[in-house]
């Protein structure tokens, strides 16, 4: 176990190494790189621009400037806000809540229909359910999400006025009842593409541990279908899907940030959305760095929880 | 298309298993006509309706579906809906297009080399991959397309960049488990180039990989473009994709519904076509499923 620990965690610092490479390229591309912030205010000569360089040592070979940037992202200095001077890191904080929220939510429902969907097309294996959800996960996947969420909106909230349209809750209103109300929607919206991956995937895994030697024998048993399809195949087919769970992450933030532009959720993706309209690139970086922390983060924790689970990897 | 011909009798490809296996997908089937449909309109379309996609009628503005001859309407400013849409389809589906040449060719150059020198070389490649797909892909999207100027060129090379990497993947992995095989150690022996072997022997072996990863590249590609888009990042207005016309939509989804339904109608359509051809390919190249 010590050993595939270190391992993975060793696997996810060159991870993070090479993410902050791609994020520094990218820091440099945005117009005025750095120094966007100085260049947009009027009163800023050429002159002061070129002293700032100087002074902020823009002008040092590009491997100093990365190793300086990379050495404050690791203490905690992720630069300040240029729309009202906050620490990155606060402003990131404060729009975390909103994300998990809707991505927990959306998973939750992910998984519970995905699974039912995955395992019954298994047992049922080229049925007309089967087929349906084959063709079914297909189409779900090329439904554009800001578009389901138009059409959403447009059927339950314009048409039949059962949902609100957008944000997180009613202003006045801090009820939990009213905010679940506006959860409904997102939520479902963004979990339709994971239901079909989902789907797919337990259906796939829940077919390799019916031909496994142990469900031979937990029939042989006598057990009732039932019981080794709930006891024996599930719980190993549930297994692969934990790595899963991670692997999706930046599929899920995407579909997040898709999703909360459309109902106006204050979450992370909206809150890039707003700073790339206000240019501010501090923010924009942060998101950027953190969003990829986030993932090689949910990685290691997947993987961490199927050894812990399974002791064919613990061990072996 | 050595992987397409290698069980075909010569000179009737198209009684080989491969073909016979792709006609026998319905659903493939359905991709094939659906795209051919959608190309077709795309091309002839804006010539056959009697309205210029940037002939801009303010008395006509908002106009439902079949209003005479606006077969699907008008927007806000009052031009045709439908020869928008096809003038559209031309731009996303030729981003589309280019952005799966492009990142089939970085990701095959990238799993090459990755997968046929392996050492640092490999690793070092390979860890780049799943450092590029740590990202969500929307938030390094925007963040390029807010970088660079984003012409259609421009975001035909930014979805691209980040779209090589499942590519790389696969052929990365063929091209390990091709290495060893006899043929490559007889074409060291007579003293073949490794580019040689790389490029001229291995690769046509890994063809039926890289076709149906490239087939369902172009899906995610128009659902890239149309994502930034929409956002406002990608293709920029007056030369109208899909993503684009879809950007002020939201505001005017109670009183005029059919601007967002309509294109996004024409998205779901290209991109379910794309991923059911793929999927036929699949079945018919006899490519190991362990995507979806």
């Amino acid at each position: 176990m010590r050993g595939f620990l270190l391992n993975r965690l060793s696997q996810s610092l060159i991870l993070l190494l090479i993410v902050s490479v791609i994020g520094f390229v990218v820091l440099n591309l945005l117009p005025g790189g750095p120094l966007a912030q100085f260049g947009l205010d009027p009163g800023m000569t050429q002159d002061d621009l070129d002293r700032l360089k100087e002074q902020l040592g823009l002008n040092r070979p590009l491997l100093m400037q990365y190793l300086d940037w990379a050495w404050r992202l690791l203490q905690g200095d992720w630069g300040h806000s240029f729309r009202d001077g906050v620490p990155v890191l606060t402003v990131i904080g404060r729009h975390v809540f909103a994300t998990l929220l809707l991505m927990g939510t959306s998973t939750a429902i992910a998984i519970a229909i995905g699974t039912w969907i995955g395992i019954r097309g298994a047992t049922h294996r080229y049925s007309l359910f089967d087929h349906v959800a084959t063709v079914g996960a297909m189409v779900a996947l090329s439904i554009p999400t800001f578009w389901f969420g138009l059409v959403g909106i447009y059927i339950f909230s314009l048409r039949l006025g059962w949902l609100p349209a957008g944000n997180m809750y009613t202003i006045g209103d801090g009820s939990v009842l009213n905010y679940l109300h506006h959860l409904i929607l997102p939520s479902i919206v963004l979990s339709l593409v994971h239901v079909a991956i989902w789907s797919r995937y337990m259906r796939t895994a829940t077919l390799d541990a019916i031909g496994q030697d142990f469900v031979k024998t937990a029939r042989a048993k006598g057990l009732s279908e039932r019981r080794v399809i709930m006891k024996h195949v599930v719980g190993n087919a549930l297994l692969p899907m934990i790595t899963l769970a991670g692997v999706q992450l930046p599929s899920i933030l995407t579909g997040a940030l898709v999703t909360e532009t459309v109902f106006t959720w204050p979450g992370m993706g909206r809150l890039f959305l707003d700073s790339l309209g206000y240019s501010d690139y501090p923010v924009v970086m942060g998101l950027l760095m953190f969003s990829a922390i986030l993932v090689i983060l949910g990685n290691l924790l997947a993987d961490i929880a199927v050894a812990i689970v399974d002791p064919r990897i613990r061990l072996g | 298309m050595t992987a397409l011909a290698a069980n075909a009798e010569p000179g009737r490809w198209w009684r080989s298993r491969t073909v016979r296996r792709f006609t026998s997908h319905h659903l493939a089937l359905l991709g094939v006509a659906m795209i051919t449909l959608l190309t077709l309109a795309c091309v002839f379309g804006p010539h056959l309706l009697p309205y210029d996609s940037l002939y801009i009628d303010l008395r006509a503005r908002f106009s439902p579906p079949l209003t005479g001859d606006h077969y699907l309407g008008t927007d806000p400013l009052g031009r045709d809906v439908a020869a928008r849409l096809f003038m559209a389809g031309r731009t996303s589906l030729l981003v589309a297009f280019f952005a799966m040449l492009l990142s089939t060719l970085i990701g095959t150059l990238v799993g090459v080399i990755a997968g046929y020198r392996g050492g640092w070389i490999g690793a070092a490649l390979m860890r780049t991959v799943d450092g590029f797909l740590s990202f969500p892909s929307i938030f390094l999207l925007l963040a390029l397309a807010a970088a660079l100027k984003p012409s259609p060129a421009m975001v035909t090379v930014i979805v691209a960049v980040t779209s090589w990497m499942e590519v790389a993947r696969i052929v990365e992995a063929e091209v390990r488990s091709l290495r060893e095989r006899e043929f490559v150690l007889a074409g060291r022996m007579v003293g073949l180039s490794g580019t040689h072997i790389m490029f001229r022997e291995i690769l046509p072996n890994a063809m039926g990989p890289i076709i149906v990863a490239a087939t369902l590249t172009v899906a995610r590609a128009i659902l890239l473009e149309a994502y930034i888009s929409f956002l406002g990042y990608g293709i920029q207005p007056p030369l109208p994709s899909w993503g684009n016309m879809l950007e002020g939509a939201q505001q005017y989804l109670d009183s005029a519904p059919w601007l967002a339904i309509i294109p996004g109608a024409a998205i779901t359509i290209a991109v379910t076509s794309f991923n059911f051809i793929g999927d036929g390919l699949r079945d018919a190249l006899d490519v190991r499923d362990d995507r979806v």
